[in-house]
């Protein structure tokens, strides 16, 4: 049932991406258990507006948990406690009357901080532009149900393609990795019959992409308990046997 | 001025109209595509498949989009499907079958030659997005599943699970990707269109502002193409993502591009209620839900059990008793006014009394929870995150909301707008929805406009500028243009108000749900008119815009985009005042059948209603198009 809490919050504010940000201490007082977190942060955004104060700045659109754009550290979680659940889907719910919440931006070196919670994750659209694609020219496709792809293929291909690019992944590694985000989008493309002609093209350009922006996996697996997708890690162990097979085949092409 | 209201519609018979049409287009050749820019602002399911495909061709085209990455546009949020004519269930579908169909669930307020167009290429849509590697659902045999969906009676809708505009979007998003690799496309991520430049009467470019650093920059162009979306987040509590808006087509708007149809508003019967005063937006649940899920309130008045105590007889299935053929699968229009007419009744459900309920207890009873789970299992997952309530135990709760917009900027047969050179593709155009878009149409519409409707047109366009170089930026007209901008965002941080942008959004959205919602008459529309102008006047003179304008500045951002929406609001209800008929989503009272159904009266009314902007305080002029059936015989939709 619904009811009403206070909250303590500390913030990070920083005022632009070449300056110092601090935590600043914010009463959240009087919110209905039934708030998601962010219509929390739009309340206290709009006491803090009548204060004269600026409000945080922090990203969000759709609040539905698809379009990836939201994201925070929530006491040192990506997307906060609640598994399988982008911020937008946090609700006040999970928490308790006078507890104490940490709000940061994404923290790695890749997601440069645009101002307080808002960060840049262009590196992740690099890496698809690198490969995350099937070349067919609009036209060009055959009739759909010319290529059958076994049922079992799709569900798993799907499961990979359900990530949403939030970058909680990056987030949440110690290393500030990007192989779950990168492995799910090749492991999308690499088990259907259509991607397999760029198959070993795009793992080689897509993993080196991704390698020149982030850090490397070393199997903390943290990644999949941030995924708001709740994306297995099994698609990293499949994309570096990928790569390691592209690495030898496109030699052999090119020889 | 404008003249008569042209469509430029072929001649011919309406099966030959598109193929003709292809043939007398004239042609850039590819050489000379190299030499035109084509500006592309939004990435949505419209804007890249549009962008990604005239890259492709060799123009260069340039894509703004105020998002971090094409990838967040709101397509990615539909999850329902995607109708194509394929037949491939054997069922009796065809093009002209999805033609009549959409013609009709529109009620009779699109052009014929439009919607045939659009289910004849709805077939190439299925192809082209299964060959980007779209995990569309599928059979044990590998092919190509599907289902019937809202208002249809075969099983033409493609699907992706619940996530199907997210898996189209990811498929256009890296088409698009692929050309910006290419170096076809230039992409400019967190830049806001705030103004169309002109020139000699044409589209010549457009200005945006940097959301990051707030620089005010000129984009000079050959064309321009607005692929930006709907304006639902007029209601404030939308489906819609947040930053949804109607600024970059309302800009062209007030530039002299016509608006068309602004009260044909869709309401979509399936979305989670409201819960308190502090609601952002409102959540869809994918009316794919009305395959399976029953839809009932209780008898009476106030009933104060729980729905698991309500035995069926004290139950109402009030659509399955009113539309006996269709039941729970009629169109939106007709389920969202019904459930609105049992919540007046007072018998809404939910601790505000506020919705209905949509049971699954048969449906579970029937085919097991594990089948149900398989079809719907994320959208009950959303549901239970939002609500805190178990869909599988208790039947959801679900109440009408804003969801799709089918008025928008005008456009010919060839997707141009009256102003030369602009282009309006998806859910910013009026073209294909009529007064009432059926589902699974949205997704069909922005692909088929991106992918196969304007890459063939806009060459059409361009084959007389052969050899003219866009115009340069730094041209008086851009430079005028950039100061106008620069000046707005200038007055908006000296206002100094008391309430926020937010406040006065929310505010505008009551009364626009109130008085241009799910049913309008004559004295609520007039009351809207004086009050939307009252509470704009007010936020032009108390918003409070804090910060400064050469920061990331959400505020600010919001302010013009707020600004936007209260002038359309009078649009929408001035339009909505002058259509003395009710037509699909637009529901006037004065104008019912005894049964309370939708009367049309299509001897004053079956045209087009688009209007010309006259300066602000002024009231718009309404032109005509007048809309010709030489295919379809007009009838009274009924779905019982």
């Amino acid at each position: 049932m619904s009811a009403r809490i206070n909250l303590t919050l500390k913030v990070w504010r920083q005022a632009g991406p070449d300056t110092e940000g601090a935590f600043v201490v914010y009463e959240a007082t009087d919110i209905s258990t039934d708030a998601s977190f962010l219509e929390m942060l739009d309340i206290v955004n709009e006491r803090l507006i009548d204060a004269g104060e600026e409000p945080i700045v922090f990203e969000s659109d759709c609040r539905e948990g698809i379009c990836g754009t939201c994201g925070l550290m929530i006491n040192g979680r990506a997307h906060g406690p609640q598994k399988g659940t982008a911020t937008c889907q946090l609700h006040i719910r999970s928490f308790n009357d006078g507890d104490h919440i940490t709000i940061e931006p994404w923290r790695a070196s890749s997601f440069p901080v645009l101002r307080d919670l808002a960060v840049d994750r262009r590196a992740l659209d690099a890496i698809i532009s690198a490969g995350g694609y099937i070349t067919v020219n609009t036209g060009s496709a055959p009739d759909a149900n010319l290529i059958p792809v076994p049922k079992e293929t799709a569900e798993t291909a799907f499961d990979a393609a359900a990530c949403i690019g939030c970058g909680a992944c990056v987030a949440a590694c110690p290393n500030s990795a990007a192989q779950l985000f990168t492995a799910a989008k090749l492991q999308h493309l690499n088990l259907l019959p259509q991607g397999q002609a760029e198959r070993w093209e795009r793992t080689e350009a897509m993993v080196e992409t991704m390698e020149a922006f982030f850090g490397s996996c070393t199997n903390h697996g943290e990644c999949e308990e941030a995924c708001p997708k709740e994306i297995p890690i099994d698609f990293i162990a499949w994309a570096n046997r990928d790569y390691i097979k592209a690495k030898v085949k496109n030699r052999k092409l090119a020889g | 001025m404008i003249g008569s209201l042209d469509a430029r519609i072929p001649a011919g018979s309406l099966e030959n109209k598109w193929t003709d049409h292809k043939f007398s287009m004239r042609l850039v050749n590819p050489n000379n595509k190299r030499r035109f820019d084509i500006i592309v602002v939004g990435s949505g399911l419209a804007g890249a498949s549009a962008a990604a495909s005239l890259g492709e061709l060799g123009y260069r085209v340039k894509v703004l989009t105020y998002h971090d990455s094409p990838r967040r546009a709101h397509s990615i949020a539909a999850q329902g499907g995607i109708n194509g004519a394929k037949n491939y269930q054997n069922d009796g579908d065809s093009v002209f079958r999805l033609f009549y169909d959409t013609i009709k669930g529109g009620d009779y307020r699109s052009r014929e030659a439009n919607v045939y167009r659009l289910a004849e290429v709805s077939v190439d849509i299925i192809d082209q997005a299964t060959a980007q590697g779209v995990p569309f659902a599928r059979e044990y045999g590998g092919l190509l599943d599907n289902r019937s969906f809202g208002g249809a009676q075969v099983s033409r809708t493609f699907y992706a699970r619940g996530q199907t505009g997210q898996q189209l979007l990811l498929g256009a998003y890296s088409a698009l990707m692929r050309q910006v690799a290419a170096g076809t496309v230039e992409l400019h991520t967190r830049s806001e269109m705030l103004e169309l430049v002109m020139h000699d009467g044409r589209a010549v470019g457009v200005i945006t502002r940097d959301l990051i650093s707030g620089e005010v920059q000129a984009h000079s162009a050959h064309a321009v193409v607005l692929a930006t979306g709907g304006y639902g987040n007029v209601y404030f509590l939308s489906t819609n993502a947040k930053m949804c808006n109607v600024t970059a087509a309302w800009r062209a708007h007030r530039k002299g591009a016509l608006f068309a149809n602004p009260c044909y508003t869709q309401i979509h019967p399936t979305c989670i209620p409201a819960s308190d005063d502090f609601q952002s937006k409102l959540t869809l649940m994918s009316e794919s839900l009305r395959n399976d899920g029953r839809i009932w309130v209780p008898q009476t008045h106030d009933d104060g059990r729980g729905p698991d105590e309500i035995p069926d007889d004290d139950r109402d299935y009030f659509l399955e008793r009113k539309y006996p053929a269709f039941g729970n699968l009629v169109p939106r229009d007709v389920a969202s006014r019904n459930a609105k007419a049992v919540v007046d009744e007072g018998r809404g459900v939910g601790p505000l009394c506020n919705g209905v309920y949509l049971d699954f207890s048969d449906a579970i009873g029937r085919d097991g929870a594990d089948v149900i789970r398989a079809k719907y299992g994320n959208l009950f997952d959303m549901y239970e995150r939002i609500t805190g309530e178990n869909p599988y135990q208790v039947p959801m709760r679900i109440y009408p909301a804003t969801h799709y917009t089918m008025g928008g900027l005008w456009v010919d047969y060839e997707l141009m707008s009256n102003v030369a050179g602009l282009f309006v593709l998806g859910e910013a155009n009026f073209s294909d929805h009529g007064a009432n878009r059926l589902g699974a149409s949205a997704l069909m519409q922005g692909l088929a406009d991106g992918y196969f409707v304007l890459p063939y047109t806009i060459g059409n366009y361009l084959a007389d500028y052969l050899g003219e170089a866009a115009l340069n930026p730094n041209e008086p007209v851009f430079k005028d243009a950039k100061q106008q901008v620069t000046d707005e965002v200038a007055r908006w941080l000296s206002i100094g108000g008391t309430h926020s942008v937010d406040y006065y959004h929310r505010e505008l959205g009551k009364l626009v749900w109130d008085y241009i919602g799910m049913s309008r008459n004559q004295t609520g529309l007039e009351k809207a008119l004086s009050e939307i102008a009252a509470l704009g006047e007010e936020y032009h003179r108390n918003v409070r815009v804090l910060g400064s304008a050469d920061t990331l500045n959400q505020s600010l951002e919001k302010a013009g985009r707020v600004a936007d929406l209260f002038e359309l609001a009078e649009l929408m209800a001035r339009d909505a005042l002058t259509r003395e008929e009710s037509c699909g989503g637009h529901f006037r009272e004065e104008h019912q059948t005894e049964e309370g159904e939708a009367l049309r009266d299509d001897e004053q009314f079956a045209h087009v209603a688009a209007w010309e902007w006259q300066g602000a305080g002024t009231a718009s002029t309404r032109h005509r198009e007048e809309l010709a059936f030489e295919n379809v015989e007009l009838t009274q939709r009924s779905y019982k």
